[in-house]
């Protein structure tokens, strides 16, 4: 990051988002690399850009493909790479054909010469990467806005070499260690396939259990099969759906069609509402131990600083016990018992983590085999490894702009993008806690032209209506929007419920909502039942 | 286009030179680009400093670590003044202790050092006397201070020694500025600035004995480019920036350091994974630090992970319903 020479920062408000990485994104410009930043405001991330390509909101594939054929056509491939170590690629090459500069330039609303200056500035920097966010994946093609990026880093090998690569940067502390230890739908500990029998019959082995041989449901799917009636029963751990999930009408009836609704919280959240049972569970990043895994795959210790509140207990225990009336006795296990568990199950990820190490090393990026291995700075360098040492080929993916699933018409003239701010986080359970001067509330960024043009003043109250719902919030100018869009977060879903508005259509691939595009009208408050205006 | 050579793991650093130097008669061997003060402690000898932090670039202005270099005409600033083959540094002699002596009697008769750590000793171990100044001039009222010009001076009163003294400004619910303390020493405008966070909030303002820190036109916090990461508090060497939860502590007397412990555990929000020193005193956080040496972080954190953990300890009011969000 601070050695690079080109970095592209695609669908991510890092500054605001990722405070710390960003002093190291920073550290990089200062020593000359050069930012482009993609993303349809022009936020305080793009702000530090050398070039901003404030592309239409879902237009990323078109925007990767353009570029992609401007690289092929320029001769700028690293042929020797593509031919080395990838699979695909003339199949690629013949599908992104059609994606010529004026036609991405009208597809995305990035002019055509920015997009050749990007195109030839990633492909002849001897070091670029590119990271990106919640713009990238919070999409109905999520899965295949990324595989666009990994395209363009394949095509140009950028890939598995210092200062190169794809990082997606994580938006919670542990999302990636969530994937790492196994709590996803398809994935047994350290991403070891469920479906594959051998696998399978070793886990089957190690827990003397019998596992049902296949991946579960993402949380998207489970959502319908609870409206459905196909799901009775839930069990969440730390989690808010109520307000974080698109669509929040919809999420909150199927909870509510559930014959049992278990939540174990920290505090009582608008989910643990509903619940017939709440379990009070202490907060294990403070007052337990355990460890995390962040945006670089580095799992680090958590630490107990505090004693929980009187009745809280410790997560760990709550599981254990649950498991004990279920019929199986775990124990008391600690955290470190459990961790070396996971190192056992998962050697080749995580057998040289041990605590001790952890602690010594300031934490450990996967894969770490052994107690000698010193961690992976980055990922897939046996791409450039000749003969067998380089293992399979790396694909390129063929993918096609869609576009959002709600556009833009005469009814919802406006584009209603969501995302978060510096001092907030997510739906608030946590930062609502503590006093900020920046804590303003929700607020409806709109663009100055918009404004204008509906009558709307700062800070005057505007109504916001999209198929699924409406929701009442004070108007805040910003002219880092482009006319036609507006952007709210959920930070502040007691006061208004952004997510009632936003869509309930997901990636088939990932599971991600699409909360990155929907068509809204917006109307002074004052215009409507004239009493609501404060 | 093919790539002729394709660099894939870290560029090879060139091994440095070592420098050899003699600091209070002992040979020392450092890599070249080392400080004099950092070929100092790796042989146990300690030189003060204010202004000086591992992770900020010296900008060598508040003169206590000021050491001989034979053949120098002046003392040399140790924080910035590089080693050179053949060096004969004296640290501690006669003429540097004099000088030191000087500088912290200037500095403790003008300015508040009640919260420095570690300067009762020093002034001690120099023999300060900060009072032979003359009894200290009234506090300047809010604001004068902010609003001095540059080239309007007005003449020094021979009665009193001139002080920062001045009422602490607290104008947010995250931070108390007390400029009384404040040493000038730069490092929160290096903080908030190319070091670190970027941000601009603050700068010098003012020459000569009404240079202070300032915001743009003086403006307050929330109406500044600030945006409340603390970094610049983590920084300061006197206690001039405080968290307000640290100030109104100390104010009615509640703070007790030694009753603290402190644990380092991961931030709780976005997927960078900075590592939190959580202070604790009577089971209650009171104060988050991160360690300079992390690599993530070198000390740094942002509003949320230096501000936001206030939720693990909200006592549920006896009959609310205490629901985590909106209670704004």
């Amino acid at each position: 990051m601070e050695e690079t020479d080109v970095v592209f920062l695609w669908g991510s408000n890092a500054r605001a988002a990722h405070p710390i990485w960003f002093h190291h994104l920073l550290k990089g410009i200062h020593n000359g690399a050069k930012l482009y930043v993609m993303d349809p405001r022009r936020t305080e991330s793009a702000q530090w850009a050398d070039v901003w390509l404030g592309l239409n909101v879902g237009s990323d594939i078109a925007l990767s493909n353009t570029m992609a054929r401007e690289i092929i056509h320029a001769g700028l491939v690293h042929q020797e790479f593509v031919s080395n170590a990838t699979s695909g690629y003339e199949a690629y090459k013949a599908s992104v054909e059609s994606y010529t500069l004026e036609k991405g330039a009208l597809l995305t609303g990035v002019p055509a010469d920015v997009i050749r200056d990007a195109a030839h500035t990633f492909a002849k920097a001897d070091r670029a990467m590119i990271c990106w966010t919640l713009g990238i994946t919070q999409h109905h093609d999520a899965a295949d806005n990324v595989l666009a990026l990994i395209n363009l880093c394949l095509l140009t090998g950028h890939v598995g070499r210092w200062g190169c690569g794809c990082n997606p940067l994580r938006g919670q502390n542990n999302v990636q260690g969530g994937g790492d230890m196994g709590a996803i739908p398809n994935k047994y500990p350290g991403f070891q396939e469920i479906t594959d029998p051998s696998i399978q019959a070793r886990f089957e082995k190690h827990w003397t259990v019998k596992l049902q041989p296949e991946a579960g449901r993402n949380l998207t799917q489970m959502l319908h099969a609870m409206a459905s009636g196909e799901m009775t029963s839930l069990y969440v751990i730390g989690e808010n759906p109520v307000q974080s999930d698109a669509d929040g009408h919809h999420v909150e009836q199927a909870l509510k069609g559930l014959d049992h609704l278990v939540v174990q919280e920290i505090v009582m959240t608008k989910t643990a509402e509903l619940a017939h049972v709440v379990l009070p569970a202490a907060a294990t990043w403070c007052e337990g131990e355990g460890t995390v895994t962040n945006s670089e795959r580095r799992v680090q210790r958590c630490r107990k600083a505090s004693e929980p509140p009187d009745g809280a207990k410790d997560e760990l225990w709550i599981i254990a016990q649950i498991a004990k009336r279920l019929g199986h006795d775990w124990g008391t296990p600690t955290a470190e018992e459990v961790w070396n568990e996971f190192r056992e199950v998962a050697p080749e990820f995580a057998g040289g983590m041990s605590y001790e190490r952890l602690d010594a090393l300031n934490g450990i990026q996967w894969p770490c085999p052994d107690e000698s291995h010193p961690g992976t700075t980055f990922l897939h360098e046996r791409l450039w490894e000749k003969g067998e040492k380089r293992g399979p080929a790396a694909p390129f993916t063929v993918v096609r702009h869609e576009g959002p699933v709600e556009m833009p018409d005469a009814e919802f003239p406006l584009l209603l993008t969501t995302g978060r701010r510096l001092e907030s986080y997510n739906t608030g359970v946590q930062t609502a806690g503590y006093d900020s001067p920046l804590h303003w509330g929700e607020m409806l960024d709109i663009s100055p032209e918009d404004a204008a043009r509906l009558g709307i003043s700062d800070n005057e109250e505007a109504r916001i209506t999209s198929r699924r719902g409406s929701v009442v919030a004070p108007a805040h100018i910003d002219r880092s929007l482009r006319a036609g869009m507006v952007f709210m977060t959920f930070h502040f879903p007691e006061n208004v419920a952004t997510n009632l508005l936003t869509l309930d259509v997901s990636d088939p691939k990932s599971g991600t909502a699409e909360f990155k595009a929907c068509a809204v009208r917006v109307e002074p408050s004052r215009a409507l039942a004239g009493s609501a205006h404060t | 286009m093919t790539t002729p050579f394709v660099q894939i793991r870290r560029p090879d650093r060139e091994p440095k030179k070592m420098v050899e130097l003699q600091v209070d008669g002992i040979a020392v061997s450092v890599p070249e680009g080392t400080t004099i003060l950092g070929a100092a402690r790796t042989i146990g000898i300690d030189i003060p400093t204010l202004c000086y932090l591992e992770t900020l670039r010296p900008v060598n202005v508040c003169r206590v670590c000021m050491v001989e270099v034979e053949g120098s005409r002046v003392l040399v600033p140790s924080c910035s003044r590089a080693a050179e083959p053949g060096m004969i540094v004296r640290t501690g002699n006669d003429r540097v202790k004099h000088t030191r002596k000087m500088v912290l009697e200037l500095l403790a008769s003008s300015v508040d050092l009640s919260t420095t750590p570690g300067m009762a000793a020093l002034l001690d171990e120099y023999e300060c006397d900060p009072e032979r100044y003359g009894p200290p001039a009234p506090p300047a009222a809010a604001g004068v201070r902010d609003a001095a010009v540059c080239g309007h001076h007005t003449p020094p009163n021979p009665d009193f020694a001139a002080t920062l003294a001045q009422p602490p400004i607290v104008d947010n619910d995250l931070y108390v500025r007390d400029y009384a303390k404040c040493v000038l020493c730069y490092k929160c405008v290096e903080a908030c600035g190319v070091d670190h966070q970027n941000t601009f909030a603050i700068a010098v303002a003012g020459r000569g004995f009404d240079a202070r820190i300032s915001t743009e036109l003086a403006v307050t916090l929330p109406d500044s480019a600030c945006v409340y990461c603390g970094n610049c508090i983590a920084v300061c060497p006197t206690g001039a920036l405080m968290a307000k939860r640290e100030f109104d502590m100390r104010g009615d007397g509640s703070w007790h350091e030694e009753k603290q412990t402190s644990a380092d555990t991961i931030c709780p929000y976005c997927g960078v994974g900075c590592t939190l020193t959580l202070h604790v005193q009577d089971n209650e956080i009171v104060k988050a630090t991160s360690p300079l040496d992390n690599g993530i972080t070198m000390g740094n954190l942002c509003i949320k992970g230096r501000f936001g953990w206030r939720f693990v300890q909200r006592k549920p009011e006896a009959g609310s319903q205490e629901a985590g969000t909106g209670a704004l």
